[in-house]
Protein backbone atom coordinates (compact mmCIF):
# COMPACT_ATOMS: atom_id res chain seq x y z
CA UNK A 1 0.00 0.00 0.00
CA UNK A 2 2.93 2.06 0.42
CA UNK A 3 3.73 2.16 -3.61
CA UNK A 4 -0.09 2.39 -4.59
CA UNK A 5 -1.65 5.06 -2.62
CA UNK A 6 0.86 7.67 -3.61
CA UNK A 7 0.60 6.23 -7.53
CA UNK A 8 -3.12 6.85 -6.90
CA UNK A 9 -2.92 10.17 -5.44
CA UNK A 10 -0.69 11.44 -8.36
CA UNK A 11 -2.37 8.98 -11.06
CA UNK A 12 -6.09 10.76 -10.48
CA UNK A 13 -5.12 14.07 -9.45
CA UNK A 14 -2.96 14.39 -13.03
CA UNK A 15 -5.94 12.62 -14.38
CA UNK A 16 -8.37 15.27 -12.89
CA UNK A 17 -5.95 18.31 -14.15
CA UNK A 18 -6.25 17.39 -17.46
CA UNK A 19 -9.72 16.96 -17.73
CA UNK A 20 -10.45 19.98 -15.44
CA UNK A 21 -8.28 21.81 -18.61
CA UNK A 22 -10.64 20.47 -21.32
CA UNK A 23 -13.71 20.68 -19.44
CA UNK A 24 -13.98 23.89 -17.86
CA UNK A 25 -17.81 22.52 -16.70
CA UNK A 26 -19.14 21.63 -13.40
CA UNK A 27 -18.26 19.70 -11.65
CA UNK A 28 -14.20 19.65 -13.65
CA UNK A 29 -13.85 23.67 -13.54
CA UNK A 30 -15.14 23.96 -9.69
CA UNK A 31 -13.07 21.01 -8.97
CA UNK A 32 -9.68 22.52 -10.80
CA UNK A 33 -10.18 25.65 -8.10
CA UNK A 34 -10.16 23.35 -5.03
CA UNK A 35 -7.02 21.59 -6.61
CA UNK A 36 -5.17 25.56 -7.25
CA UNK A 37 -5.89 26.51 -3.91
CA UNK A 38 -4.83 22.97 -2.57
CA UNK A 39 -1.39 23.57 -4.98
CA UNK A 40 -1.39 26.55 -3.07
CA UNK A 41 -1.42 25.46 0.34
CA UNK A 42 0.88 22.70 -0.49
CA UNK A 43 3.44 25.03 -2.26
CA UNK A 44 3.13 26.98 1.24
CA UNK A 45 3.75 24.17 3.39
CA UNK A 46 7.21 22.76 1.00
CA UNK A 47 8.86 26.74 1.95
CA UNK A 48 8.23 25.75 5.83
CA UNK A 49 9.40 22.62 5.07
CA UNK A 50 12.85 24.41 3.04
CA UNK A 51 13.33 26.24 5.81
CA UNK A 52 13.44 23.29 8.87
CA UNK A 53 15.59 21.68 6.48
CA UNK A 54 18.01 24.21 5.62
CA UNK A 55 18.54 24.69 9.46
CA UNK A 56 18.52 21.53 10.39
CA UNK A 57 21.06 20.96 7.90
CA UNK A 58 23.52 23.71 9.17
CA UNK A 59 22.23 23.00 12.97
CA UNK A 60 23.55 19.07 12.33
CA UNK A 61 26.68 20.44 10.31
CA UNK A 62 27.79 22.58 13.49
CA UNK A 63 27.44 20.14 15.98
CA UNK A 64 29.98 17.69 13.77
CA UNK A 65 31.87 20.55 13.10
CA UNK A 66 32.27 20.78 9.60
CA UNK A 67 32.32 24.49 8.50
CA UNK A 68 31.66 25.89 11.74
CA UNK A 69 31.52 29.52 10.24
CA UNK A 70 29.39 29.25 7.52
CA UNK A 71 26.97 27.26 9.08
CA UNK A 72 26.78 29.75 11.66
CA UNK A 73 26.93 32.58 9.85
CA UNK A 74 23.70 31.36 8.13
CA UNK A 75 21.92 30.49 11.05
CA UNK A 76 22.99 33.90 12.27
CA UNK A 77 21.54 35.69 9.23
CA UNK A 78 18.11 33.75 9.81
CA UNK A 79 17.88 34.76 12.75
CA UNK A 80 18.66 38.14 12.35
CA UNK A 81 16.57 38.58 9.30
CA UNK A 82 13.62 36.56 11.02
CA UNK A 83 13.62 38.53 14.57
CA UNK A 84 13.77 42.07 12.69
CA UNK A 85 10.87 41.34 10.17
CA UNK A 86 8.93 39.84 13.27
CA UNK A 87 9.74 43.32 15.14
CA UNK A 88 9.33 45.31 11.96
CA UNK A 89 5.37 44.26 11.53
CA UNK A 90 4.87 44.48 14.90
CA UNK A 91 6.18 48.29 14.99
CA UNK A 92 5.20 49.25 11.24
CA UNK A 93 2.53 47.02 10.70
CA UNK A 94 4.54 45.49 7.48
CA UNK A 95 8.31 44.28 7.20
CA UNK A 96 8.76 45.58 4.09
CA UNK A 97 7.95 49.29 5.15
CA UNK A 98 10.16 51.59 4.03
CA UNK A 99 11.95 52.54 7.33
CA UNK A 100 11.76 49.55 8.83
CA UNK A 101 15.03 47.97 10.15
CA UNK A 102 14.13 44.84 8.21
CA UNK A 103 14.33 47.02 4.84
CA UNK A 104 17.20 48.24 5.93
CA UNK A 105 19.16 45.10 6.17
CA UNK A 106 17.13 44.29 2.98
CA UNK A 107 18.82 47.12 1.21
CA UNK A 108 22.25 47.07 2.13
CA UNK A 109 22.76 43.73 2.90
CA UNK A 110 21.35 41.17 0.96
CA UNK A 111 20.48 43.16 -2.12
CA UNK A 112 24.39 44.77 -2.14
CA UNK A 113 25.50 41.10 -1.73
CA UNK A 114 23.56 39.32 -4.16
CA UNK A 115 24.17 41.58 -6.58
CA UNK A 116 27.54 41.58 -6.41
CA UNK A 117 27.45 37.34 -6.51
CA UNK A 118 25.80 37.59 -9.68
CA UNK A 119 28.18 40.78 -11.21
CA UNK A 120 31.63 38.59 -10.72
CA UNK A 121 30.13 36.63 -13.66
CA UNK A 122 31.25 39.27 -16.08
CA UNK A 123 34.97 38.19 -14.68
CA UNK A 124 34.07 34.65 -14.51
CA UNK A 125 32.59 35.05 -18.51
CA UNK A 126 35.80 37.13 -19.95
CA UNK A 127 38.11 34.81 -18.26
CA UNK A 128 36.34 31.53 -19.82
CA UNK A 129 35.54 33.10 -23.10
CA UNK A 130 39.19 33.73 -23.41
CA UNK A 131 39.88 30.31 -22.96
CA UNK A 132 37.16 27.91 -24.60
CA UNK A 133 36.21 29.96 -27.29
CA UNK A 134 38.52 29.07 -29.70
CA UNK A 135 38.41 28.21 -33.72
CA UNK A 136 38.69 24.44 -33.36
CA UNK A 137 36.20 23.17 -36.06
CA UNK A 138 34.01 24.93 -38.36
CA UNK A 139 31.02 24.77 -36.25
CA UNK A 140 33.03 26.38 -33.41
CA UNK A 141 33.80 29.14 -35.98
CA UNK A 142 30.38 29.94 -36.89
CA UNK A 143 29.48 29.82 -32.89
CA UNK A 144 32.38 32.36 -32.40
CA UNK A 145 31.38 34.51 -35.26
CA UNK A 146 27.81 34.41 -34.32
CA UNK A 147 28.78 35.59 -30.74
CA UNK A 148 30.99 38.19 -31.99
CA UNK A 149 28.16 39.82 -33.81
CA UNK A 150 25.25 39.26 -31.34
CA UNK A 151 28.03 40.81 -28.79
CA UNK A 152 28.75 43.69 -30.92
CA UNK A 153 25.04 44.53 -32.05
CA UNK A 154 23.60 44.69 -28.19
CA UNK A 155 25.85 47.55 -27.14
CA UNK A 156 26.48 50.84 -28.65
CA UNK A 157 29.92 50.94 -29.63
CA UNK A 158 28.80 47.99 -32.14
CA UNK A 159 26.00 50.33 -33.85
CA UNK A 160 28.98 53.33 -34.06
CA UNK A 161 31.34 50.70 -35.20
CA UNK A 162 29.02 49.97 -38.38
CA UNK A 163 25.34 50.91 -38.72
CA UNK A 164 24.22 47.68 -40.02
CA UNK A 165 25.67 45.63 -37.01
CA UNK A 166 22.22 45.68 -34.73
CA UNK A 167 20.00 44.81 -36.96
CA UNK A 168 22.77 42.31 -38.11
CA UNK A 169 22.84 40.63 -34.65
CA UNK A 170 18.79 41.07 -34.30
CA UNK A 171 18.80 38.97 -37.46
CA UNK A 172 20.77 36.29 -35.97
CA UNK A 173 18.18 36.35 -32.77
CA UNK A 174 15.24 36.30 -35.02
CA UNK A 175 16.15 33.30 -37.48
CA UNK A 176 18.62 31.33 -36.83
CA UNK A 177 18.69 31.35 -32.98
CA UNK A 178 14.58 31.11 -33.16
CA UNK A 179 14.81 28.06 -35.47
CA UNK A 180 17.32 26.55 -32.93
CA UNK A 181 15.22 27.39 -29.58
CA UNK A 182 11.73 26.34 -31.53
CA UNK A 183 13.06 22.82 -32.06
CA UNK A 184 14.58 22.84 -28.33
CA UNK A 185 11.42 23.86 -27.08
CA UNK A 186 9.35 21.42 -29.51
CA UNK A 187 11.75 18.88 -27.85
CA UNK A 188 11.37 19.61 -23.97
CA UNK A 189 7.51 19.76 -24.59
CA UNK A 190 7.48 16.51 -26.18
CA UNK A 191 10.00 15.60 -23.58
CA UNK A 192 7.33 17.07 -21.02
CA UNK A 193 4.49 15.19 -22.01
CA UNK A 194 6.16 11.82 -22.24
CA UNK A 195 7.42 11.97 -18.58
CA UNK A 196 3.65 12.88 -17.65
CA UNK A 197 2.56 10.13 -19.26
CA UNK A 198 4.94 7.87 -17.86
CA UNK A 199 4.25 9.40 -14.06
CA UNK A 200 0.63 9.45 -14.65
CA UNK A 201 0.57 5.23 -15.81
CA UNK A 202 2.71 4.50 -12.70
CA UNK A 203 6.01 3.52 -15.08
CA UNK A 204 8.19 6.64 -13.36
CA UNK A 205 7.72 6.99 -9.80
CA UNK A 206 10.13 10.26 -8.44
CA UNK A 207 7.49 11.02 -5.53
CA UNK A 208 8.86 7.51 -3.93
CA UNK A 209 12.42 7.91 -4.08
CA UNK B 1 56.55 32.00 -32.80
CA UNK B 2 55.91 29.17 -30.38
CA UNK B 3 56.74 31.70 -27.61
CA UNK B 4 54.41 33.92 -28.57
CA UNK B 5 51.47 31.84 -29.01
CA UNK B 6 52.28 30.88 -25.14
CA UNK B 7 52.42 34.45 -24.35
CA UNK B 8 49.35 35.15 -26.16
CA UNK B 9 47.86 32.09 -24.80
CA UNK B 10 48.27 32.26 -21.16
CA UNK B 11 47.16 35.84 -20.25
CA UNK B 12 46.86 35.80 -16.48
CA UNK B 13 43.46 35.45 -14.84
CA UNK B 14 43.92 38.02 -12.93
CA UNK B 15 45.22 40.22 -15.62
CA UNK B 16 41.54 39.64 -17.46
CA UNK B 17 39.84 40.27 -14.09
CA UNK B 18 41.92 43.98 -13.65
CA UNK B 19 40.69 44.61 -17.33
CA UNK B 20 36.98 43.95 -16.79
CA UNK B 21 37.50 46.08 -13.73
CA UNK B 22 38.90 48.43 -15.73
CA UNK B 23 36.11 48.64 -19.06
CA UNK B 24 33.61 48.77 -16.00
CA UNK B 25 34.32 51.25 -13.90
CA UNK B 26 36.17 54.25 -16.00
CA UNK B 27 33.63 55.00 -18.61
CA UNK B 28 30.88 55.13 -15.19
CA UNK B 29 33.72 57.31 -13.56
CA UNK B 30 34.42 59.61 -16.42
CA UNK B 31 30.65 59.65 -17.83
CA UNK B 32 31.10 59.07 -21.30
CA UNK B 33 28.01 58.95 -23.11
CA UNK B 34 26.50 56.33 -25.42
CA UNK B 35 23.71 56.65 -28.18
CA UNK B 36 21.35 53.54 -28.04
CA UNK B 37 19.76 52.03 -31.10
CA UNK B 38 16.25 50.68 -30.57
CA UNK B 39 15.29 47.11 -31.47
CA UNK B 40 12.25 45.82 -32.85
CA UNK B 41 11.28 43.82 -29.58
CA UNK B 42 11.03 47.00 -27.48
CA UNK B 43 9.67 49.51 -29.96
CA UNK B 44 6.82 46.65 -29.67
CA UNK B 45 6.42 46.39 -26.49
CA UNK B 46 6.04 50.65 -26.29
CA UNK B 47 3.80 51.01 -28.89
CA UNK B 48 1.55 48.40 -27.22
CA UNK B 49 1.33 50.43 -24.21
CA UNK B 50 1.54 53.56 -26.14
CA UNK B 51 -1.58 52.37 -27.52
CA UNK B 52 -3.55 51.66 -23.77
CA UNK B 53 -6.16 54.18 -23.12
CA UNK B 54 -6.01 55.85 -20.23
CA UNK B 55 -7.30 54.49 -17.41
CA UNK B 56 -6.36 50.92 -18.42
CA UNK B 57 -5.13 48.14 -15.78
CA UNK B 58 -1.68 47.06 -15.66
CA UNK B 59 -0.72 44.05 -14.24
CA UNK B 60 2.83 44.14 -13.59
CA UNK B 61 4.87 40.76 -12.02
CA UNK B 62 7.84 41.66 -10.21
CA UNK B 63 9.87 38.35 -10.47
CA UNK B 64 13.41 39.27 -10.10
CA UNK B 65 15.45 39.25 -7.30
CA UNK B 66 18.38 41.19 -5.51
CA UNK B 67 20.62 39.54 -7.86
CA UNK B 68 19.58 40.68 -10.64
CA UNK B 69 18.05 43.81 -9.31
CA UNK B 70 20.96 46.30 -11.67
CA UNK B 71 19.61 44.54 -14.56
CA UNK B 72 15.93 44.75 -14.20
CA UNK B 73 15.29 47.19 -12.03
CA UNK B 74 15.56 49.98 -14.82
CA UNK B 75 13.21 48.35 -16.77
CA UNK B 76 10.91 48.80 -14.19
CA UNK B 77 11.46 52.47 -13.98
CA UNK B 78 11.03 53.19 -17.57
CA UNK B 79 8.12 51.06 -18.04
CA UNK B 80 6.34 52.78 -14.70
CA UNK B 81 7.15 56.10 -16.26
CA UNK B 82 5.86 55.67 -19.56
CA UNK B 83 2.69 54.02 -17.93
CA UNK B 84 2.16 56.84 -15.13
CA UNK B 85 2.78 59.71 -18.16
CA UNK B 86 0.03 57.57 -20.02
CA UNK B 87 -2.17 57.66 -17.21
CA UNK B 88 -2.69 53.99 -16.56
CA UNK B 89 -3.51 52.23 -13.76
CA UNK B 90 -0.66 49.85 -12.67
CA UNK B 91 -0.96 47.00 -9.70
CA UNK B 92 2.34 45.36 -8.69
CA UNK B 93 2.52 41.35 -7.96
CA UNK B 94 5.00 39.01 -6.79
CA UNK B 95 5.02 35.01 -7.80
CA UNK B 96 8.25 34.00 -7.80
CA UNK B 97 9.74 35.14 -4.11
CA UNK B 98 8.55 37.44 -1.37
CA UNK B 99 11.52 39.32 -1.51
CA UNK B 100 10.42 41.10 -5.04
CA UNK B 101 7.66 42.71 -3.67
CA UNK B 102 9.99 45.39 -1.34
CA UNK B 103 12.28 45.65 -4.78
CA UNK B 104 9.23 46.89 -6.82
CA UNK B 105 7.42 48.50 -4.21
CA UNK B 106 10.67 50.86 -3.45
CA UNK B 107 10.38 51.68 -7.37
CA UNK B 108 6.98 52.02 -7.80
CA UNK B 109 6.58 54.44 -4.52
CA UNK B 110 9.58 56.02 -5.78
CA UNK B 111 8.43 56.74 -9.45
CA UNK B 112 4.78 57.86 -8.37
CA UNK B 113 5.89 60.50 -5.83
CA UNK B 114 8.11 61.68 -9.23
CA UNK B 115 4.24 61.92 -11.33
CA UNK B 116 1.89 62.79 -8.37
CA UNK B 117 0.46 59.10 -8.12
CA UNK B 118 -1.81 58.14 -5.18
CA UNK B 119 -1.43 54.71 -3.41
CA UNK B 120 -5.05 52.74 -4.18
CA UNK B 121 -6.44 55.42 -7.02
CA UNK B 122 -3.37 54.76 -9.18
CA UNK B 123 -1.67 52.19 -8.33
CA UNK B 124 -1.45 49.43 -5.80
CA UNK B 125 0.87 46.65 -4.37
CA UNK B 126 -1.37 43.30 -4.27
CA UNK B 127 1.93 41.28 -2.81
CA UNK B 128 3.20 37.87 -2.93
CA UNK B 129 1.60 34.53 -3.26
CA UNK B 130 3.14 31.10 -3.86
CA UNK B 131 2.28 28.74 -6.52
CA UNK B 132 2.53 31.11 -9.74
CA UNK B 133 1.01 28.70 -11.93
CA UNK B 134 -1.95 28.13 -9.57
CA UNK B 135 -2.09 32.17 -8.86
CA UNK B 136 -2.07 33.04 -12.80
CA UNK B 137 -5.02 30.28 -13.70
CA UNK B 138 -6.63 31.50 -10.76
CA UNK B 139 -6.64 35.36 -11.47
CA UNK B 140 -9.03 33.91 -14.79
CA UNK B 141 -11.74 33.86 -12.59
CA UNK B 142 -11.43 36.40 -10.02
CA UNK B 143 -8.36 38.02 -8.19
CA UNK B 144 -10.31 38.23 -5.39
CA UNK B 145 -9.75 34.29 -4.96
CA UNK B 146 -6.19 34.98 -4.33
CA UNK B 147 -5.42 38.51 -3.61
CA UNK B 148 -8.40 39.36 -1.70
CA UNK B 149 -6.64 41.75 -0.18
CA UNK B 150 -3.74 43.99 -1.13
CA UNK B 151 -0.10 43.92 0.74
CA UNK B 152 -1.65 45.82 3.38
CA UNK B 153 -4.50 43.92 4.39
CA UNK B 154 -7.19 46.41 2.55
CA UNK B 155 -9.52 44.24 1.01
CA UNK B 156 -9.69 45.04 -2.93
CA UNK B 157 -13.18 46.47 -2.61
CA UNK B 158 -12.07 49.06 -0.69
CA UNK B 159 -9.56 50.38 -3.21
CA UNK B 160 -11.25 52.79 -5.76
CA UNK B 161 -8.38 50.84 -8.08
CA UNK B 162 -9.33 47.28 -7.62
CA UNK B 163 -12.98 47.30 -7.07
CA UNK B 164 -13.87 46.88 -10.70
CA UNK B 165 -10.73 44.41 -11.37
CA UNK B 166 -12.28 40.65 -11.19
CA UNK B 167 -9.91 38.64 -14.01
CA UNK B 168 -8.21 38.90 -16.86
CA UNK B 169 -11.35 41.12 -18.61
CA UNK B 170 -10.61 43.88 -16.58
CA UNK B 171 -6.34 43.69 -17.50
CA UNK B 172 -5.54 45.31 -20.10
CA UNK B 173 -1.97 43.86 -20.08
CA UNK B 174 0.08 42.24 -17.94
CA UNK B 175 3.91 42.34 -18.03
CA UNK B 176 6.34 39.72 -16.11
CA UNK B 177 10.00 41.10 -15.38
CA UNK B 178 11.45 38.04 -14.69
CA UNK B 179 14.68 36.60 -13.64
CA UNK B 180 13.20 32.83 -13.43
CA UNK B 181 10.19 30.59 -15.08
CA UNK B 182 7.46 32.90 -14.37
CA UNK B 183 7.12 34.98 -17.76
CA UNK B 184 6.49 31.19 -19.59
CA UNK B 185 3.58 31.10 -16.83
CA UNK B 186 2.09 33.97 -17.95
CA UNK B 187 2.07 33.03 -21.85
CA UNK B 188 0.94 29.73 -21.18
CA UNK B 189 -1.95 30.40 -18.80
CA UNK B 190 -2.76 33.89 -18.99
CA UNK B 191 -2.09 34.63 -22.14
CA UNK B 192 -3.14 31.56 -24.24
CA UNK B 193 -5.77 30.56 -22.11
CA UNK B 194 -7.50 33.94 -21.16
CA UNK B 195 -6.15 36.19 -24.02
CA UNK B 196 -4.99 38.69 -22.11
CA UNK B 197 -2.00 40.69 -24.10
CA UNK B 198 1.73 39.57 -22.50
CA UNK B 199 4.58 42.04 -22.59
CA UNK B 200 8.20 39.90 -20.93
CA UNK B 201 11.34 41.98 -19.73
CA UNK B 202 13.98 39.17 -18.93
CA UNK B 203 17.98 39.38 -18.44
CA UNK B 204 20.20 39.50 -21.14
CA UNK B 205 20.51 35.72 -21.38
CA UNK B 206 17.35 34.94 -20.84
CA UNK B 207 16.56 36.60 -23.77
CA UNK B 208 17.42 34.37 -26.87
CA UNK B 209 15.22 31.71 -25.43
CA UNK B 210 11.84 34.68 -25.56
CA UNK B 211 12.39 35.05 -29.28
CA UNK B 212 9.68 32.11 -30.53
CA UNK B 213 7.03 33.71 -27.72
CA UNK B 214 7.16 36.82 -29.77
CA UNK B 215 7.14 36.00 -33.58
CA UNK B 216 4.16 34.03 -32.84
CA UNK B 217 2.56 37.01 -31.37
CA UNK B 218 2.21 35.64 -27.83
CA UNK B 219 4.10 38.45 -26.28
CA UNK B 220 3.55 42.12 -27.29
CA UNK B 221 6.91 42.84 -26.99
CA UNK B 222 10.29 41.88 -25.27
CA UNK B 223 12.82 43.99 -23.31
CA UNK B 224 16.38 42.05 -22.61
CA UNK B 225 18.48 42.66 -20.48
CA UNK B 226 20.18 46.53 -19.56
CA UNK B 227 19.91 46.98 -23.05
CA UNK B 228 16.41 46.89 -23.24
CA UNK B 229 15.75 49.13 -21.02
CA UNK B 230 18.23 51.93 -22.36
CA UNK B 231 16.11 51.21 -25.50
CA UNK B 232 12.88 51.68 -23.45
CA UNK B 233 14.33 54.95 -21.55
CA UNK B 234 15.41 56.07 -25.06
CA UNK B 235 11.79 55.56 -26.47
CA UNK B 236 10.38 57.14 -23.70
CA UNK B 237 12.92 60.13 -23.90
CA UNK B 238 13.99 59.57 -20.38
CA UNK B 239 17.80 58.54 -19.87
CA UNK B 240 18.58 56.28 -16.93
CA UNK B 241 19.75 53.74 -14.98
CA UNK B 242 19.93 51.45 -18.59
CA UNK B 243 21.27 54.05 -20.91
CA UNK B 244 24.48 54.96 -18.25
CA UNK B 245 24.98 51.56 -18.21
CA UNK B 246 25.70 51.25 -21.61
CA UNK B 247 28.95 52.29 -22.20
CA UNK B 248 30.37 49.84 -19.33
CA UNK B 249 28.71 47.31 -20.84
CA UNK B 250 29.98 48.45 -24.32
CA UNK B 251 33.68 47.99 -22.94
CA UNK B 252 33.27 44.65 -21.80
CA UNK B 253 31.37 42.97 -25.05
CA UNK B 254 33.83 45.03 -26.77
CA UNK B 255 37.06 43.30 -24.00
CA UNK B 256 35.40 39.53 -24.63
CA UNK B 257 36.09 40.14 -28.30
CA UNK B 258 39.42 40.93 -27.92
CA UNK B 259 40.29 38.65 -25.56
CA UNK B 260 38.74 36.05 -27.82
CA UNK B 261 40.84 37.02 -30.58
CA UNK B 262 43.81 36.97 -28.69
CA UNK B 263 43.38 33.46 -27.84
CA UNK B 264 43.11 32.84 -30.97
CA UNK B 265 45.70 33.90 -32.09
CA UNK B 266 47.90 32.26 -29.28
CA UNK B 267 46.22 29.02 -30.13
CA UNK B 268 46.77 29.38 -34.03
CA UNK B 269 50.46 30.31 -33.77
CA UNK B 270 51.28 27.43 -31.36
CA UNK B 271 49.28 25.16 -33.80
CA UNK B 272 51.69 26.26 -36.43
CA UNK B 273 54.64 25.81 -35.00
CA UNK B 274 53.36 22.02 -33.80
CA UNK B 275 52.81 21.21 -37.31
Amino acid sequence: MRKEIPFLISALTAMFAVLAFFIPHKPFGGLQQKMLVWYSVVTGVAMLIGVESLLNNHYKRIRRRENILYSSFLIFGFLITFVLGVYSIRKYGDAFAPNSPFMFIFNYAEVPLQSTMFALLAFFIASAAYRAMKIRTVEASLLLAAAVIVMLGRVPAGAQLWSGMPKFAEWIMEIPNLAAQRGILIGVALGSVGMSLRIILGIEKPYLR
Amino acid sequence: MNKLGKILSNINRQVIYLLVFLVVALPMILGIKAKVTVTEPVRKAYEFIDSLPPGSFILIGIDYGPSTFPEMNPMLYALLRHAFKKNLKVGILALQNAVNIPIGSQVLRAVAKEYGKKYGIDYVNLGYKPGWDAVIVSIGREIRDVFPEDAFGTPLDSLPITRNIHNYDDIALVIDLASGGTWASWIQFAQARFGVPVIIGVTAVMGPESYPYLQSGQIKGLIAGLKGAAEYETLIHHPYLGVRGMPAQSGVHILIILLIFVGNIGYLLQKRSKT
